[in-house]
C-alpha cells in the first residue's frame, strides 16, 4: 500500500504574527507535492500544535515565522515536542536573518527555508526531513 | 517502512493498549495505520471490535461551506464542558490530481486556538488549556472512495472502542460514499444554510433521506425561514414520495447560527433525543447492523475487485482479454471464465 | 529660452470652460516657490491635455486643480521599533531630516491588543514596531514633540479606538486640545480579515467601535481622520493591482454605508476618510489604479450616496512602496526598485508617500537605510519634474486604457459584493469575510504568482535570475531581549504606581458603554487609559462585550 504513503504535515502560525500568505503557498506546494497537510493557521501556542501533531500522527511540522521571533519561539516549540515525547521533525519558515541559522540548528530545528525558496526545494526539504527522521 | 519516526517502534498490540489507555500518541499512529489499510488495519480491527459499541455515532453532512466544522467545533465543546470524550473524524476532499490535501477543518472548530478566546477577567489572559478530553482526526479522500469506506468505519470503531463517546463524523455531502458514511450513522446531521443549494439540491443528493436532524445554519440571514418552509413542505410530503420513515419519526429542523453559537445547544439536544428515540426501539441495533452491513459490502467489493484486479493481470487473464478482442469469446462468457478464476465455484 | 511668439508652442490646453474653470482654480491657489520649468530651463504648464482637469469630478487627473506646485506629498516615514523612548528618537532624527509627517509602527502584541506582560507577546515585544502598554508609553513616544504643529499616523486597526483614546489623552496633560490634533490612524477593521489578520472582535462589532470613532472625530476632533482604508496589506498579501483596488474601495464603501446607517451625515465624515494603497513595481499598472481609485471613489460617492460635497469624493491617499517586492537577495538593487514605485506614486498623484529600506526583506531597516529611502523621495520630489506638473501621463493610450481596465475589474468585483449582500456593500463585506471569499481570492493570486516565479515565466531579479553577486546579509538592525526586559519593567511600574480603583471603575464604563449601542465608546476610553489602565484591560473589558473573531477561513 506504498502509494497511499502521503506525509503528513502540521503547517501553523506560531505567535501573534498574522503573515500568511507564505505559508498558505506552502499549504498548496505541499499538496501538489502530494502531501497531506493539516492547516492549523493563526495564533497557534506550542501545546496546541503538539495536541493536533499527536492526533493527527504529523510526520513534520511546519512553523513561518516572520516577526522576528523565531529565535524564541522555533525552540519553544522543539522544547515543547520533546517534553510531549514527540520526534518530529521541524521546519521553520520565513524571514531568518543568516546569523540565526545555525543558533536554530542547534535548538533542534530541521531545516530552515527563506524567501525565495522555489517550489521544488520547499517539497525536498520536507521530504528530506521527514526522511532523516525515519532513519 | 513502519519506522516513521525515530521512537522504538510500537506493536499494534502495545499501541492499542496505550491508545485504551489514554495515550494520544498511540491513537494518533493507529489511525494512521487504519488509513493505510492492509494486514495492520485488519489486526487494528481484530482488537476495536470486542471493545466498541457503546459510542453514539453521529454524522454531520451538508454543502462546502453550510458552517459545518464550526457547527462540530462547537458541539465539541459543549461535550466537553458536559464531562464527554467526544472524537470527530473531519473528512475532506483530496486533490485528483496528485492526492495531496489541504486539510483545514482543524481551524475551524479549534475555538481555543484563538487569543481572545481566553478568561473574561482581563488580569488574567493566558493563552488557553488544550482540551485532553477532544480528539480531532483529519482524513483525506485520496481521490478513491474505495478506501474511504473502509477507512470510515474502522476509524469510527477505534475511537469508539478507546472510549470516546460521542464520535463525530463530518464530511462534505457530495459523494455517494459520503453519504453513506453519514447514512449510516446512529444519528446523521443534514446542515442547510440559506442561498447555498438549498433543499431541492441536498434533494437530488440524497440528503433529505438520510437524516435525522436538519440544521439550518446562518439562521440570521435572509431567506433561512424559506429553507425552513421548503422542508417542512418536503417532509410533510414525504408519505407521498415514500421517504417518510418506518416507525413515523419525523426529523426536527433546528434554527442556529454557527458563527455566534447559538442554536449549537438545541442541535445537540436533537441529536441526543433522536438517540433515544433510536432506543425506544431497536433502532440503534437496525442502525448497527446496516453500518455493519455497508463496511461488510465495501469490504467485500474492495477485495473482489483487488482479486479481479489481479486476475486480468495474469497470463491467463491476459489471454482473455485477448481472445475477447479478437471476437473469439463475448466479454460475458469472458467474465464469467475470469469470475469463476477467484470465487469457489460453492460460492459463486 | 523663450518660446516662440508666432505660434503658440506651450502646449497648453485648448481654452474650453473646462480648462477655464480649471485654469481659475488654478490661479487662485498658493504655488510653492520653485521654477516651473525643467531642468534644462523649458517652461512647464501645470498641466496638458484633456479634461476634466485636476481637481475637476471625476478626478481621475488629481485632486487638487494646482497638486504638486502648491504642496509636495507628505513625505511620511514609518517608523516603530524597541521601546517608546527609541521610537521618540528616531522620530526626532526624521523630523531633523526633513520628514514632514510621522507614521507610528506598533510591535505585534500592541497591535492585537495584548500587553507586553502577555504570554502571547514573549519573543515579540518591540520586535515590527514599538510596544504600547500604557499612556505613559505614548508619553515617552511623543515627548518633546509639538503635537499642535506634526500630523501623526497611527497604523493600529484592532485596538484603534484605544491608541486613539491614550494619543487624545497624552495630548491633553501636554496642553494640546483634541480639536488642534491633525492625523490619522487606521482602523481598516475589513483588511484585518481580508488580508492582515490583526483582528480582536467579529466583524460587526469591529464596524460599531468604527461608527464610533467617526462619529466622536466629526465632532471633537475636525482635523483628525478616523480611519485610512488601507489595500496596501490586501497587495502584500498577494493580491492583484485590481482585486486591491477593488477591496479597498468596496471596504470604504461599506464604511461609508455603516456610518450613515449610524445616522451620520455623508457629507460630515467622507471628507475626512483617507486611502492607503500600495505601489508595486508594475508602474503603468499602477498608476491606472491610482487614476482609477480616484475616478471610482468620486462616482460612487456622488452617485450612489448622495455626496454633494466636492471633499466627500475625492481619494486622497497615502502611498508605501511594496515591501514584499524586496528581495533577500542583493538588497542594495531594492533601492532601484523603491525608486521606480516611488514615481509610480508621485505620477499616480498621491497625497504622501513612505519608501521602503532596502534592508527591510530580512529585518527592520537600519538608519542607514531609512535615510535612503527618504533620500529617493526627495530625487523623485527635486530632481525629476514629478513635482512640477500634475497627471503627466494622461492621455497617454496605454495609461488611459490601464485605467479604465482597472476600474473595469473593480466595478465586477462590486456587482459580486452587492450580489452577496442584496444589494448593500456593507452586508456584502460582511459575507465575503464570512465566506473566505476574500481570503480565498488573495490566496489563489498569491499562488499563482509564485508558481509563475517558479516556473521561471516571470523574472525577479536577483532572485530567480540575475543571481551572481549576492554578498550576503550584513548589519541587520537587530532587536535585543531587553526591550523586552525593559518594557515588563516599565509596565510592573505603572501597574504598581496607579491607582487600582479608579482604573477598575474606569474599565467597568467602557463595558457598560460597549453594550450600550447608543453610546460611544470613546469617552469612557479615553478615562480609562487616562488612569493608566492598559491597552489590553481597555481591550478585554470590550471583548467581554464583543467576543473574539477567529478566522474559519480556507486557505
Amino acid at each position: 500500500m506504498s502509494g497511499d504513503q502521503h506525509i503528513r504535515v502540521v503547517l501553523a502560525k506560531l505567535g501573534l504574527d498574522g503573515h500568511d500568505r507564505g505559508i498558505k503557498v506552502v499549504a498548496r506546494i505541499l499538496r501538489d507535492a502530494g502531501m497531506e497537510v493539516i492547516y492549523l493557521g493563526l495564533r497557534q501556542t506550542t501545546a496546541s500544535i503538539v495536541a493536533a501533531a499527536e492526533q493527527e500522527d504529523a510526520d513534520a511540522i511546519g512553523l513561518s515565522m516572520h516577526n522576528a521571533s523565531h529565535m524564541t519561539l522555533a525552540p519553544a516549540m522543539i522544547e515543547a515536542l520533546s517534553d510531549a515525547e514527540l520526534d518530529i521533525p521541524v521546519i521553520v519558515g520565513g524571514i531568518v536573518p543568516d546569523q540565526d541559522l545555525e543558533p536554530l540548528r542547534d535548538a533542534g530545528v530541521a531545516a530552515v527555508l527563506g524567501p525565495g525558496a522555489s517550489a521544488q526545494e520547499v517539497a525536498e526539504v520536507v521530504r528530506d526531513a521527514v526522511a532523516a527522521h525515519a532513519s | 517502512m513502519t519506522a516513521r519516526t525515530g521512537t522504538a517502534p510500537k506493536t499494534i498490540d502495545e499501541l492499542y493498549d496505550a491508545a485504551r489507555s489514554g495515550h494520544r500518541r498511540s491513537l494518533g499512529r493507529l489511525l494512521t495505520k487504519v488509513e493505510r489499510g492492509g494486514p495492520d488495519a485488519e489486526q487494528i480491527s481484530e482488537l476495536a471490535h470486542p471493545d466498541a459499541g457503546a459510542a453514539h455515532i453521529i454524522g454531520i453532512t451538508g454543502a462546502p461551506g453550510a458552517g459545518k466544522s464550526t457547527l462540530t467545533g462547537q458541539l465539541v465543546g459543549l461535550l466537553a464542558d458536559a464531562g464527554r470524550r467526544p472524537a470527530v473524524l473531519a473528512v475532506d476532499p483530496s486533490s485528483p490530481l496528485t492526492g495531496g490535501a489541504i486539510l483545514g477543518d482543524r481551524i475551524r472548530m479549534d475555538v481555543p486556538a484563538s487569543p481572545g478566546a481566553t478568561s473574561r477577567d482581563a488580569s488574567q489572559t493566558t493563552p488557553p488549556e488544550i482540551d485532553e478530553r477532544v480528539f480531532i482526526r483529519s482524513m483525506a479522500t485520496r481521490g478513491h472512495s474505495g478506501g474511504l469506506a473502509l477507512a470510515v468505519p474502522l476509524a469510527v470503531r477505534l475511537f469508539d472502542a478507546v472510549g470516546y463517546d460521542p464520535v463525530i463524523i463530518e464530511t462534505v455531502g457530495v459523494g455517494q460514499v459520503e453519504v453513506d458514511v453519514v447514512g449510516a450513522a446512529d444519528t446523521a446531521l443534514v446542515v442547510m444554510t440559506p442561498g447555498m443549494g438549498d433543499a431541492v439540491q441536498a434533494n437530488k443528493a440524497g440528503l433529505l433521506e438520510v437524516a435525522d436532524v436538519f440544521v439550518v445554519n446562518k439562521a440570521d440571514r435572509p431567506g433561512a425561514s424559506d429553507v425552513r418552509r421548503d422542508l417542512e413542505l418536503m417532509l410533510d410530503l414525504s408519505h407521498l414520495t415514500g421517504q417518510e420513515a418506518a416507525d413515523g419519526y419525523r426529523p426536527p429542523i433546528i434554527m442556529s447560527s454557527a458563527l455566534d453559537g447559538t442554536g449549537a445547544r438545541d442541535v445537540l439536544d436533537a441529536a441526543e433525543g433522536h438517540l433515544h428515540h433510536l432506543d425506544e426501539g431497536d433502532g440503534r441495533v437496525t442502525r448497527r447492523r446496516q453500518r455493519v452491513q455497508t463496511e461488510i459490502e465495501a469490504r467485500m467489493i474492495q477485495d473482489l475487485s483487488a482479486r479481479a484486479a489481479a486476475v486480468l493481470a495474469s497470463a491467463e487473464g491476459a489471454a482473455v482479454v485477448a481472445d475477447a478482442e479478437r471476437g473469439e469469446v463475448p466479454p460475458t462468457r469472458a467474465s464469467a471464465a475470469l469470475l469463476a478464476r477467484i470465487v469457489r465455484p460453492d460460492t459463486g | 529660452m523663450a518660446t516662440p511668439d508666432n505660434s503658440d508652442t506651450s502646449g497648453r490646453p485648448e481654452p474650453t470652460p473646462e480648462y477655464e474653470a480649471w485654469r481659475e482654480a488654478y490661479e487662485a491657489s498658493r504655488l510653492r516657490d520653485v521654477p516651473f520649468e525643467t531642468m534644462s530651463g523649458v517652461p512647464v504648464e501645470p498641466v496638458y491635455g484633456d479634461g476634466p482637469y485636476p481637481g475637476q469630478y471625476p478626478y481621475t487627473r488629481g485632486v487638487y486643480p494646482s497638486m504638486y506646485r502648491s504642496r509636495l506629498w507628505t513625505m511620511r516615514m514609518f517608523a516603530g521599533f524597541g521601546t517608546a523612548e527609541d521610537t521618540n528618537g528616531r522620530f526626532k532624527e526624521l523630523l531633523a531630516n526633513g520628514v514632514m509627517g510621522l507614521s507610528t509602527a506598533f510591535d505585534m502584541p500592541t497591535l492585537m491588543g495584548r500587553d507586553s506582560d502577555s504570554p502571547w507577546a514573549k519573543g515579540e515585544v518591540g520586535h515590527c514596531g514599538v510596544a504600547v502598554d500604557t499612556l505613559a508609553d505614548m508619553e515617552d513616544l511623543f515627548a518633546d514633540i509639538d503635537l499642535d504643529s506634526i500630523s501623526t499616523s497611527m497604523t493600529i486597526s484592532g485596538p484603534a479606538a484605544v491608541a486613539l483614546g491614550m494619543y487624545v489623552a497624552n495630548a491633553e496633560k501636554q496642553g494640546v486640545a483634541r480639536a488642534k490634533l491633525a492625523g490619522t490612524i487606521q482602523t481598516d477593521i475589513f483588511k484585518e480579515y481580508q488580508a492582515q489578520k490583526e483582528y480582536i472582535y467579529p466583524p460587526r462589532p469591529s464596524v460599531r467601535i468604527i461608527t464610533d470613532m467617526i462619529r466622536f472625530t466629526s465632532a471633537e476632533m475636525p482635523k483628525w481622520h478616523p480611519i485610512s482604508i488601507s489595500g496596501y496589506h490586501i497587495r502584500e498579501a498577494g493580491s492583484t493591482a485590481a482585486q486591491e483596488l477593488a477591496f479597498t474601495l468596496a471596504n470604504g464603501f461599506a464604511y461609508v454605508e455603516a456610518a450613515i446607517a449610524a445616522g451620520v451625515d455623508v457629507d460630515e465624515f467622507a471628507g475626512r476618510l483617507s486611502f492607503f494603497f500600495n505601489s508595486h513595481s508594475d508602474f503603468f499598472e499602477e498608476i491606472g489604479k491610482f487614476r482609477a481609485a480616484r475616478r471610482i471613489w468620486a462616482r460612487w460617492m456622488k452617485e450612489r450616496y448622495g455626496a454633494t460635497n466636492e471633499r466627500s469624493m475625492l481619494c486622497r491617499f497615502h502611498t508605501q512602496t511594496a515591501g514584499v517586492s524586496l528581495t533577500a537577495q542583493q538588497p542594495e538593487i531594492n533601492i532601484a526598485r523603491v525608486a521606480i514605485q516611488a514615481l509610480a506614486g508621485a505620477l499616480g498623484g498621491t497625497q504622501s508617500l513612505h519608501t521602503d529600506a532596502f534592508d527591510e526583506a530580512m529585518a527592520l531597516p537600519t538608519e542607514k537605510a531609512a535615510r535612503i529611502a527618504l533620500r529617493t523621495q526627495q530625487i523623485v520630489a527635486h530632481e525629476t519634474g514629478a513635482g512640477i506638473v500634475a497627471d503627466p501621463l494622461g492621455g497617454a493610450p496605454y495609461v488611459e486604457w490601464m485605467t479604465d481596465e482597472m476600474e473595469r475589474q473593480a466595478e465586477a468585483v462590486f456587482a459580486h459584493l452587492e450580489d452577496l449582500g442584496n444589494g448593500s456593500i456593507l452586508e456584502g463585506v460582511y459575507a465575503g469575510v464570512d465566506n473566505g471569499y476574500f481570503v480565498g481570492e488573495i490566496a489563489d493570486a498569491a499562488y499563482r504568482f509564485e508558481r509563475e516565479v517558479n516556473a521561471g515565466r516571470r523574472i525577479i531579479v536577483g532572485v530567480n535570475d540575475f543571481t551572481e553577486g549576492d554578498e550576503g546579509q550584513q548589519n541587520l538592525l537587530r532587536i535585543g531581549a531587553e526591550v523586552e526586559e525593559y518594557q515588563l519593567k516599565r509596565l510592573a511600574d505603572v501597574k504598581q504606581k496607579r491607582n487600582d480603583d479608579a482604573v477598575r471603575a474606569a474599565l467597568a464604563a467602557v463595558t457598560a458603554a460597549a453594550a450600550d449601542p447608543t453610546r460611544n465608546v470613546m469617552p469612557p476610553i479615553i478615562e480609562a487609559v487616562g488612569a493608566y489602565a492598559t491597552l489590553e484591560e481597555v481591550v478585554m473589558a470590550m471583548e467581554s462585550v464583543f467576543g473574539t473573531y477567529v478566522e474559519k477561513a480556507i486557505v
